[in-house]
């Protein structure tokens, strides 16, 4: 067990190596993370849109239900939704639920490529199969993803204004004065930081786990599940790691 | 000339080729043949170095395949083309992106000349109109087809082909084979053909090798075939009926 980890890690890290191999052909590889751009970043968009809505008005509702106390000014509501939603919410959830969708297509699409021998074709030709098809995965997520959170970020506290307020827990001058207050930009640096460290492992955990498929088509959804849940709990350890890192 | 030596691989744990030496001359279409899941598949990786070999060497002239790197490989691999098995074209790609891929990849054409030679390419092996298409739009043959014009962009002087007729009808399957052989001779390329198909043998064997759990048992072309008193060719050969009526009335 221990072991197969030890030697799954290993070859996770020389499948980096191969990946991070100078391009053959710049151009080829241009267009490959134009395309990548479109389909693991313009396309998940719409989900995180309506998961950071929806998440940014349950936050304000409960940070509201949890400090009904006439001693906490009610701006701190706002204060307390922006917090939350920068520091751990747009990163590390919107992170947690692009591993449930750009990591098991990923694998999915790897892990078919595999089975079908265009792995093999691509190596045969003498293409560096690995770079060719992951690289361009990787600089897209990294390009991209911070631009989803920052969008997370933003319909999130949309989110819990609106909902805040419709629900009358707390007015609009209250809420906006409270997301104003005592903001500290680095928090948006931190949240930044994290997902790119989190594209990094969706992206290169995914592609990995799609990368050494052996089989058939069962074997592809065992390795489009697997690549979700490691990409999810490297994620939370990351997150761990990088919050005492850059936090304290 | 591609020349295998004494080669051996084994494939969890069980011990899949034996010993096996070849030599593979240009010009002809050289064939494999055995029964399903003696090796051939894993025979005609090893020789493209698909497979690493346990033991033995891969000589491509003079060069020693089986120890160079990576990177060295690369120049002899832009030389070869090869028909995978289940056809492997690049499914997100449209049938003239799947033959202009080895072009874009390693030639500095401009955008009409690899167009003019995709084109050639398509029409070589009798596909037309159908450019824009996506691997799932075409027929298990047409596939085979592309896979083929594919392999063959880039002018290799090395082919390989693993089953180009399995599971075809009889028809198509002859016209597949035909361009094989038209192909090998006309760009004179040193040709190897996996295949279980009689008729393909028949008609294609300059030289044919027949592989058994791994291990080579017989050598010959299609007019020894017939002739021949190893007993598990025999087997093999003349496992349809259709066979078996030809060899009684040849005797
Ligand atoms: N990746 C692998 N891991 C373990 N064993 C393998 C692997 N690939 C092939 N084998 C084994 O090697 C043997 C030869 O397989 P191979 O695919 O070469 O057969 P084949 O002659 O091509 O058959 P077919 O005509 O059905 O394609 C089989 O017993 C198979 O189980
Ligand atoms: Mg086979």
């Amino acid at each position: 067990m221990t072991f197969r980890f030890l030697s799954g890690f290993g070859a996770y890290w020389m499948l980096l190596g191969k990946v991070f191999s100078r391009p053959e052909k710049p151009v080829i590889y241009y267009r490959q993370t134009m395309k990548e751009l479109v389909s693991l970043g313009l396309r998940s968009i719409g989900i995180v849109t309506i998961i950071s809505f929806f998440m940014g008005a349950v936050i304000t509702l409960q940070t509201a239900y949890n400090t009904e106390n006439p001693i906490y000014p009610t701006y701190l509501i706002g204060l307390g939704a922006r917090d939350s939603i920068i520091l751990e919410f747009s990163s590390t959830i919107v992170a947690l639920i692009l591993a449930g969708k750009v990591g098991s297509n990923i694998a999915s699409e790897i892990g078919t490529m595999r089975v079908t021998e265009q792995i093999d074709a691509l190596e045969l030709m003498g293409v560096n199969s690995a770079s060719y098809i992951i690289l361009p995965k990787v600089v897209a997520t990294l390009i991209f993803n911070p631009f989803l959170t920052l969008i997370s970020i933003i319909t999130g506290i949309v989110g819990g204004w609106l909902v805040g307020t419709t629900a009358g827990v707390i007015t609009s001058p209250e809420y906006i004065y409270g997301i104003q207050y005592a903001f500290i930009p680095y928090y948006i640096t931190y949240s930044l930081i994290k997902t790119l460290f989190f594209a990094f492992i969706i992206t290169t955990v995914s592609s990995y786990q799609g990368y050494i498929v052996e089989g058939g088509s069962l074997e592809v959804g065992r390795a489009s599940t697997k690549a979700v849940v490691y990409s999810s709990v490297f994620i939370l350890l990351v997150n761990v790691i990088l919050t005492q890192l850059l936090l304290s | 000339m591609i020349r295998v030596e004494n080669i051996g691989k084994s494939l969890g744990g069980r011990e899949v080729l034996k010993d096996v030496s070849a030599v593979f001359e240009p010009g002809k279409t050289n064939l494999i043949i055995g029964k399903s899941g003696s090796g051939k598949t894993v025979f005609l990786k090893c020789i493209v170095g698909l497979f690493e070999i346990d033991s033995g060497a891969i000589w491509y002239g003079d060069v020693l395949f089986n120890e160079l790197n990576f990177h060295a490989r690369k120049e002899i691999r832009k030389e070869m083309g090869m028909l995978f098995q289940g056809s492997a074209l690049f499914d997100s790609m449209t049938v003239e992106e799947n033959v202009r891929f080895p072009l874009d990849m390693f030639t500095t054409m401009n955008y009409e000349e690899k167009l003019e030679r995709v084109n050639f390419c398509l029409k070589r092996v009798n596909i037309t109109d159908s450019n824009r298409l996506l691997p799932s739009e075409l027929s298990g043959g047409m596939k085979k087809r592309v896979a083929i014009a594919r392999a063959i962009a880039l002018k290799p002087r090395y082919l390989f082909c693993d089953e180009p007729n399995s599971g075809l009808d009889p028809k198509t399957s002859i016209v597949i084979d035909e361009l094989i052989r038209e192909i090998t001779a006309e760009l004179n390329m040193t040709t190897i053909v996996n295949t279980h198909d009689m008729n393909s043998v028949m008609e294609n064997g300059e030289k044919i090798i027949f592989i058994e759990e791994g291990e080579k048992c017989w050598e010959g072309n299609k007019n020894q075939i017939l002739q021949s008193d190893c007993k598990l060719l025999n087997e093999f050969v003349f496992a349809n009926a259709l066979a078996k009526q030809l060899k009684e009335s040849a005797r």
